[in-house]
C-alpha cells in the first residue's frame, strides 16, 4: 500500500511543482516542430504534439487539473453524501426507507447523460450574463473574466461531478450510523437532553470518518475518471487548457503518426486512477468496512 | 409477488415523470433558443420558425403539448436535422446501441463470472492475486484510453480488425471489448467475494460428503449464491454501460445513441436530447425492474417490500 500512496504523491508534487522546472509553457506553439517524437536531445522529453506544445509541461497541467476537479467534486459530494447517510441512518424507519429508495433510484440512472445535459446547455456565455445579472458582479472584473474563460466550465464541471458521486458515500456513512446509534454513548447523550441533530454531528458524525475516508479515496479517482471522460468528448475542459481527458483526445487523433501522445497521458491518467484505487481497496481492506 | 411488482412498477412513474419535467426545464432555461446557431435571418422567417417550432408560447403550454405528445408516442420534430422526426431518429439508432450492449454485457457477465469463479477456487495462488491485479486495472483504466490503444495495436498494427466503422460483424469486436472490460472486471471481484463466502457455507461440506463433484458443487450451490450479487450490480451496471456508449461510439464511428446524444448536445437539439434522455430511462427502469423480479425469484430469503 506503500508504493501507490508514493505514486500519488509523486504525481501530485509533479504536477504542482513540476512545471515551474520546466522551460516550456503549455500553450506555447512552435509549429514548425510539429509533433516531433520524444528525445533527451531537444528537451522534449516526452515530445510534442501537433502544434509543437511540450507535451510533459501539458500532462503536468492536466494533473493539476484533473487533482483539483477531484479534490473539489469530492468535497461536494461529501457535502451532500454525509449529512444524507446520518440523517437517513439516525432517523430510521419511514423516512430511512423512502431516503435510501430515492439513493437507489439515482443509482440507476443514466446520471451521465444529465451532466452531459448540464455541461452542454449551460457552459455558455449567456449564462455568464446571466450570472452578472442575478448576482450583480462587475461586468469587467477579472472574476467575470475567468468565468467566461475557463472558469464556468470548471465550476460546473465539479458541481455536477459532486452531485452525481455522493450516493456511495450516503450508503456507507447511513449503514455505519446504523451501527453506531446503538451504541451506549448515544444512548448517554440523548439522557443529556442533546437535541438530534447535535447527536448527528458531534458524535454520529465523527465517528464514521474512518469510513469516510476510505470511500473518499475511491471517489476521488471515479470523478477524476469522469472529468476526463467529458473532456475527451469535448464537453468538459476544452484546448487548450489541457486536461488528460483533451490529451488523449488529441493523442487519439494523431494516434496512427505520433503515438506517444496517446500513450503518455494514458498512461498517466490510468497509473493515476490504479493508484488510487489500489490505495482505496487497501484502505478499505485494512479498516474492514462492510457495507 | 405480484403486488410487488407492480408496486414497484407505479414507483417508477412519478421519477420517469420527474425525469421528464426537470429535463424538458433544464433545457428551456439554458441560454440561446435551438435557433440561435442559425445563419442570420430576417425577424419574419424566425418568428415563424418559431410558430412552426410552438418555440413562441409560454413554457407552460409547450410543456403540455409536449405531453399529448408523449401519449401519443410523438416525441416531436428534431430542431436540428430538419427532415427527421426524433422518432425517426431514435428508431434508426437505438437497435444498434442495444446491440453493441448487450453483447458487451453478455461479454461482461460470461467473462466476469468465469475468472470470479476460478480467482475463488484457487484462492491465493498466483493465479488468483494476478486475476484480482488485472481486476484493479481493468477497473482503472479508462474506456476511451483502452479502445484507442487497442486499434492502435490491433488495427493499425497488426491490421487484424477494422479500426471502426458499422455494419459486419467484424466491426463489433474492439468496440464490445472496450465497453465491455471494465465490467469484467468489477463482475470478477464481486463474484469472486460472493464465492468465497457461498464456499464457506455449511452446506457446500455436506455436498461434498455427499460425493458431489466438485464441478457440480460449484454449479449447482456455491454459484447460484455466490451469483447475487452480481445479478444485483446488473442494474447499475447497465446504466454505466449506457454511459460507456457514448464515448465508445465517438471513438470508433458507430452510429448509435450515444453518439446521437452527444451531437444533439453540442447543436442544443432540445427535442432530440429529451427525446433520448426519455428513451433511455425507460428502458433502464424496465430493465431494473426485470433484474429485480429475478433477484427475488432467485434468492427466497429476499422479502418482497425490502429495499
Amino acid at each position: 500500500m506503500v508504493i501507490p500512496a508514493l505514486i500519488v504523491l509523486g504525481i501530485a508534487g509533479a504536477s504542482l511543482f513540476g512545471p515551474l522546472f520546466l522551460p516550456f509553457t503549455y500553450w506555447e506553439t512552435h509549429p514548425e516542430l510539429g509533433a516531433s517524437p520524444p528525445s533527451f536531445a531537444n528537451g522534449h522529453y516526452l515530445g510534442t504534439d501537433l502544434l509543437g506544445r511540450d507535451l510533459l509541461v501539458r500532462m503536468l497541467y492536466g494533473g493539476r487539473i484533473s487533482l483539483m476537479v477531484g479534490l473539489l467534486s469530492t468535497t461536494v459530494s461529501l457535502l451532500i453524501g454525509v449529512p444524507y447517510g446520518a440523517i437517513a441512518g439516525y432517523l430510521g424507519g419511514r423516512i430511512d426507507e423512502v431516503m435510501m429508495r430515492i439513493v437507489d433510484i439515482l443509482y440507476s440512472l443514466p446520471y451521465m447523460f444529465i451532466v452531459i445535459l448540464l455541461v452542454a446547455l449551460f457552459a455558455q456565455p449567456g449564462t455568464v450574463d446571466a450570472l452578472v445579472d442575478v448576482l450583480d458582479l462587475t461586468p469587467h472584473s477579472p472574476l467575470v473574466g475567468w468565468l467566461r474563460g475557463p472558469g464556468l466550465r470548471l465550476i460546473l464541471l465539479f458541481m455536477a461531478l459532486g452531485a452525481v458521486s455522493w450516493l456511495t458515500l450516503a450508503r456507507i456513512v447511513r449503514g455505519q450510523v446504523l451501527v453506531l446509534k446503538n451504541m451506549g454513548f448515544i444512548d448517554a447523550a440523548r439522557a443529556l437532553g442533546q437535541t438530534r441533530t447535535m447527536i448527528i454531528v458531534r458524535h454520529l458524525i465523527p465517528n464514521t470518518l474512518g469510513v469516510i475516508i476510505v470511500y473518499t479515496t475511491l471517489t476521488i479517482p471515479s470523478v477524476i475518471l469522469q472529468e476526463a471522460f467529458l473532456s475527451f468528448l469535448g464537453l468538459g475542459i476544452r484546448p487548450p487548457q489541457a486536461s488528460w481527458g483533451t490529451l488523449v483526445n488529441e493523442g487519439v487523433q494523431a494516434m496512427a503518426v505520433a503515438p506517444w501522445l496517446l500513450i503518455f497521458p494514458g498512461g498517466m491518467l490510468a497509473v493515476t486512477l490504479l493508484s488510487l484505487n489500489f490505495l482505496g481497496d487497501g484502505l478499505r481492506d485494512a479498516l474492514d468496512v462492510r457495507i | 409477488m405480484v403486488r410487488y411488482v407492480i408496486w414497484r412498477a407505479l414507483s417508477s412513474i412519478p421519477l420517469l415523470f420527474l425525469v421528464i419535467t426537470v429535463s424538458f426545464f433544464l433545457v428551456r432555461l439554458a441560454p440561446g433558443s435551438p435557433l440561435a446557431r442559425e445563419r442570420a435571418m430576417p425577424p419574419e422567417i424566425r418568428a415563424r420558425l418559431e410558430r412552426h417550432y410552438g418555440l413562441d408560447q409560454p413554457w407552460s403550454i409547450q410543456y403540455w403539448n409536449y405531453l399529448r405528445g408523449l401519449l401519443r408516442f410523438d416525441l416531436g420534430p428534431s430542431y436540428k436535422q430538419k427532415e427527421a422526426s426524433v422518432n425517426a431518429l431514435i428508431a434508426r439508432a437505438w437497435p444498434v446501441s442495444a446491440t453493441l450492449g448487450a453483447l458487451a454485457f453478455a461479454l461482461a457477465l460470461l467473462a466476469g463470472v468465469a475468472l470470479g469463479c476460478l480467482a475463488a477456487t484457487r484462492r491465493a495462488t498466483f493465479t488468483d492475486r494476478s486475476l484480482v491485479f488485472l481486476a484493479l486495472v481493468g477497473v482503472s483504466v479508462p474506456n476511451f484510453v483502452l479502445g484507442p490503444l487497442l486499434v492502435l495495436i490491433v488495427s493499425l498494427n497488426l491490421l487484424w480488425l477494422p479500426p471502426a466503422g458499422w455494419g459486419e460483424s467484424r466491426h463489433v469486436v474492439l468496440p464490445a471489448i472496450t465497453l465491455a472490460a471494465p465490467y469484467v472486471a468489477y463482475i470478477a471481484r464481486l463474484t469472486r467475494a460472493g464465492m468465497l463466502q457461498a464456499l464457506q457455507e455449511g452446506y457446500i461440506l455436506t455436498a461434498r460428503a455427499k460425493g458431489l463433484r466438485e464441478y457440480g458443487v460449484l454449479i449447482k450451490h456455491a454459484l447460484r449464491v455466490g451469483i447475487l450479487p452480481v445479478i444485483s450490480f446488473s442494474g447499475p451496471a447497465i446504466a454505466f454501460l449506457v454511459t460507456g456508449t457514448v464515448v465508445v461510439e465517438r471513438i470508433f464511428a458507430i452510429p448509435g445513441l450515444g453518439n446521437l446524444f452527444v451531437q444533439a448536445a453540442f447543436n442544443r437539439d432540445y427535442t432530440l436530447i429529451l427525446g433520448i434522455v426519455l428513451v433511455v430511462s425507460t428502458a433502464l427502469f424496465l430493465f431494473n425492474l426485470l433484474v429485480d423480479i429475478i433477484m427475488v425469484i432467485l434468492d427466497p430469503r429476499i422479502h418482497y417490500g425490502e429495499a
